[in-house]
Order: structure tokens, then sequence, then C-alpha cells
């Protein structure tokens, strides 16, 4: 039988009238061959790219999953441990600690770009017409653009030692601050967050003006003439009505932050020490230098449920908020 | 709406400080570039002798015919291969509704968040087992499967929002299935699959992990996996680094800059919809 048309709830759908189940006119459905046949027809269409996700990522996830229960060196037989792979991996301070960093480094990457944004995109959308509007836009869509890995080389320039960010804090009088930020425990995390910030904030302010377009201009009118400050404005117009960009703007860059890898492995390499170690470096280096395949296999596992559990509740919200 | 002078003026300062901050870098590399190889420069000075050779001795040590060669065949390779089969996925789970759609559209939707830290490890294995390590297929191949629940989900958005009307009249005219997606529908949803494509040519384009990880030779890699491995050998030689960096982001930039509007569009689309 077709399944009827239960529409799952999407943005331009939702005001849609209910579909009819059926494709075709009852008068060609005389036969239920007919339909088996049909539906045979559409499975050939899925299959194709079934088989390609269910042979290249969903075997390799399951694998994923059997190696980290085993000691494996990627050549001679694997023994069976048990889950005592995660054990490690959530006894071990420097193997748990990556997953603490990845959450510093969410907050750069995500809590930033996303207030910011917001703050710039209600400065800058009423001002950012005509041929500054082009101009800004592709400038700041840039970074987004560009390989993760350009962006991890430039900055490395930059921050280092004899870099741009140092001259600037000579010229201005704070040479006193100076130093090889990537190379120094304290401040390689906060340098490495400074760089996704670079990446993410105009993609971010991009789309949280792109939706502020959507809103009612007579919403401001009316706040303007109830004496309503910008700020006011933002906070009781511009936050409520751009719920569901502002989910998707934290969904992205908190995923960018957890799964981070391109702009870490280039800039820092995970170093100094394990001050910018993230569950990607360390996974890479368990997997393809020290040989730990069930080890790392095993971080690998906890990092996709702890993308999951952060990911799921900001997808639940903003579909919610699109009713 | 009526703004006042101090609302524009504070917002026109604000954008251009944040498009100054995005351009910087690119000019201080680039003026870094110009130094004379093997020196250390400062930050944004202009040389006194501008260095033009660098691009080009750049260019020789980092191989960039060969690159482009390679990176444009493992992008020719993925994404009309990832478009069409997801267009054909998507048909089916969004408009056909054949049996058992909703739980195929949550299989894709499921793969949506996945890193690819996730599945590397197999995957190194598998394609050693396969023989086709450390050969473009290792992330061509790869790469096609972990597109499919963006572009399949992408897709189906698409035919989700399809009159059934089309369909029907179609249907009455005796149009078979076949006839119904590839003279009907497909035409209808050019911009969502051109979206589609330039999302997975710049994501292809710029892939890392799985280059650093399946295929050693830097020369049979993408673009940024090449520029890694560039990094590693010249990462002392920094105006050399810089003019390698700079050519390396050169055809990203220029298409970019052609094709602003529906890059911009289709990333942005392409959040919302993910």
């Amino acid at each position: 039988m077709l399944e009827p048309g239960r529409a799952v709830p999407q943005p331009a759908a939702s005001k849609k009238v209910r579909r009819r189940g059926a494709l075709v006119p009852a008068s060609l459905l005389s036969s239920a061959v007919w339909v088996r046949r049909e539906a045979v027809v559409g499975w050939l269409f899925v299959l194709p790219a079934l088989l390609m996700y269910a042979i290249f990522v969903l075997q390799p996830l399951g694998l994923t999953i059997q190696y980290s229960l085993y000691r494996w060196d990627g050549v001679g037989l694997a023994k069976w441990v048990g889950l005592s792979n995660y054990v490690t991996v959530l006894t071990v301070p420097d193997l748990l600690e990556t997953i603490f960093n990845a959450f510093r480094l969410a907050a750069f990457f995500s809590v930033v770009p996303v207030t910011l944004g917001l703050v710039v995109a209600s400065v800058i959308h009423r001002v950012a017409t005509g041929a500054l509007g082009t101009v800004s836009r592709t400038v700041l869509f840039l970074p987004q653009v560009i390989p993760l890995v350009a962006a991890g080389i430039i900055w490395g320039w930059l921050l280092a030692l004899p870099g741009l960010v140092n001259e600037i804090l000579g010229v201005v009088g704070l040479r006193g601050l100076t130093r090889a930020w990537l190379g120094d425990f304290d401040t390689a995390l906060p340098a490495v967050g400074m760089i996704g910030i670079w990446v993410l904030l105009g993609f971010c302010t991009l789309l949280l003006f792109t939706g502020m377009n959507k809103i009612d201009p007579a919403l401001y009118e009316s706040a303007r003439i109830d004496g309503a400050g910008w700020f006011t404005e933002l906070r009781a117009i511009t936050i409520p009505s751009l719920r569901y960009e502002i989910a998707v703007c934290l969904t992205v860059t908190v995923i960018a932050a957890l799964a981070a890898f391109d702009i870490v492995y280039i800039s820092t390499g995970g170093g100094p020490g394990h001050a910018t170690a993230v569950p990607g470096i360390q996974i890479y280096i368990l997997a393809f230098v020290e040989r730990q395949i069930g080890l790392a296999s095993a971080l690998a596992v906890l990092l996709m449920v702890v993308v999951l559990a952060v990911v799921l509740p900001l997808q639940w919200l903003s579909r919610e908020t699109e009713r | 709406m009526r703004l006042s002078r101090a609302e524009v003026y504070a917002g026109r300062t604000l954008l251009v400080v944040l498009m100054a901050i995005t351009i910087v870098p690119f000019i201080s590399i680039f003026t870094t570039a110009l130094h004379p190889s093997g020196t250390v420069p400062s930050g944004l000075a202009w040389p006194a002798d501008p260095q033009w050779r660098n691009f080009v001795e750049a260019f020789n040590v980092a191989n960039m015919s060969v690159l482009l060669a390679s990176s444009t065949f493992i992008v020719l390779a993925v994404v009309p291969v990832s478009v069409a089969i997801a267009t054909m996925a998507g048909f089916a789970i969004g408009l056909l509704r054949i049996p058992g759609a909703r739980v195929l559209f949550l299989l894709f939707v499921f793969g949506l968040t996945l890193p690819f830290e996730g599945i590397v490890i197999p995957l190194y294995f598998l394609e050693q087992q396969m023989g086709i390590l450390n050969t473009r297929f290792a992330i061509v191949l790869p790469l096609i499967g972990l597109y499919m629940p963006f572009a399949v989900f992408w897709m189906r958005a698409h035919f989700i929002n399809m009159p059934p009307e089309i369909s029907d009249a179609a249907r009455a005219d005796g149009a078979t299935t076949w006839d119904l997606f590839w003279r009907i529908h497909v035409p209808l949803a050019r911009p969502s699959i051109a979206s589609l494509g330039i999302l997975m040519s710049v994501w292809t384009w710029n892939q890392f992990l799985l280059s650093l990880v399946l295929v050693e030779d830097p020369l049979q890699r993408t673009m940024a996996g090449a520029l890694g491995a560039f990094q590693g050998h010249y990462a002392t030689d920094i105006p050399l680094l810089c003019a390698g960096t700079i050519l390396i982001l050169l055809p990203t930039l220029v298409v970019f800059i052609v094709f602003q509007r529906q890059v911009i569009a289709a990333l942005l689309q392409g959040a919302v919809r993910g």
C-alpha cells in the first residue's frame, strides 16, 4: 500500500493543506499489482543513494563501535576487551580533557559568533543596503568559503611572535602582552577559538541578518513610537522572532567546535602539551600515529554521542519554534 | 523607517570595522608573500623589493597544475553522482512516498550530524581491503556516501513541497515514473539541484580529514589536503608558505566572487534546511 502522506513538520510545508495520499488517479489504481510495481520502481530510485550511504557511512559506523570493544594495533590479532577502552577514555585525564577542551572551544566558536552576530546584524541590518550591502555580504562570507586549513595557516602566521597581532599590540603600547599566542599554554585554546570566531562570525551575522529582513517593519515602527531604544528592540522583537535562526547558528557552530579538526591540526596540532587537544585530533593521533585502534574508536563513539546529546535538544528547540 | 543620523553612522562604522577584520588577514599574508623567501618579515609591511617570483616558485614547488587537476577530478567525480542519486532518492521519498519512506528518511537524517572523525578509522581499513587506499577514489567514494544525509534531506525538502496536481496530470497523460522524474520534476528542481551542487563542490574542494588519512600522496588529494602537506614542508619559510596559500586559495576566491550570490544563498539555505 502507498503510505498516506503524513507531512513531517517542515518550514515551508507547515501551512500546506494535507496532501492526498495517492499520487495517481483512482482509476489507475485498479490492481494491487500495479501498486506493488510502483513501490518496486520507487525503491529502485532510492537504492543507489542508500547503497552508498550504507557502504561508506553505516558500515564504518558499526565497525567503529565494534573496534571500540577490542584492543587492536591495526595489523595483528584483535583482542576482545569489552568496555575497558571506554573506561580508559573516561579515566585517563589527557583523554577526558579532550572532551572538555571541545566544550571550551564551543564557548568561542558558538557563543561569541552568535551573540556578537546578533548585535552586529541588528545594528547593520538597516544600513547595509545598496553597494555597501552587496560588498559587505561578499566580504563577510569569505572566511566561510575558504578551506579551514587556509584559515589555520593564515592565523598561524598572524598569531606568531613576529605576526600582525603582536605588531598591532606593540603599536598601541601593549608590548607587554605580546607572545606566541598559539604556543603559550594559557593562550593557545583562546587563540584557536579566535580563529573559529573569525571563520564563523560572518556566517552567523548573515544568517541572522537574512532572518531579520523577514520581520515585519511595522513591529519596529510601533516600538519606536513607544519609545523603545535599540536594545529593547533587540530583546523584545528581534531575538524572539529569530529563535529558529539562532538555533540553526548554534547547531552549526557547536558541531564545528565539538568535531573541530582542520583548524586545530594546522595551527597547533593539539599542543602545546595537550592544551588544545580536541577529540578529533586525539582520535587521529591514537589511530594513525600510536596505532591504538580500539581506544581511538571508543573516543570516536563518545564524540558522536556528545555531538548528538548537544545537537538534538537544539534541533528540538528549533522545530518547536517553527510552528 | 526613519533612522537617526547617529544610528546610521554607528551601523556603517561597525560594518566597516567588521569587514576590515575579515580582510586584513588576507592582506597580511599577501604582503608577507612578497618578502624574500626565507626571511621573517613583520605583519603588514610592504617589502622594499616585492618578490613576485615567490608565486612562481610556490606554483612549482607545490605542483599547482597537478593539484588543480587532482582537485577538479575529485569534485567532478563526487558532485554529479551525488546530485543525481540524491535527487532520485529525494524524489522517491518526498514525492512518490514509497512504502517505508518515513523510515528511510529518518535513516538518512540520522547521519546529518555525524562527525567525519566517527567513521574515518574503519574507512581506512575498509579501503585497504578494497585496494583503493591512496587513490583518489579513497576520497571520492566515502564523500558521496557522507553527503547523502544532507543531499537527500535537501532534495526531499524540495520534492515534498511540489503540488501533487503536477504529478497527477502527468500520470493521467500516461507518463511512467521515469518520465515523471526526468521530464517533469528534474527540470522543475533545477534551482535546488544547482544550490546543492555548489554546496557540495565547496565542501569537496575544502575537504581535509579524509585527504589526510586516506591518501598519502598530496598530489592525489583535494586542494585543502595538499595545502596541509605544503604547510608541513614549508612551515619555516613563511613568505613561500604565504605565497603557496594564496595560490591554493585563488581558485576558490575566483569562483566565489563570480558566483557569490548563488554561493551565499546556497550556504545560508543549506544551514537553515539542515
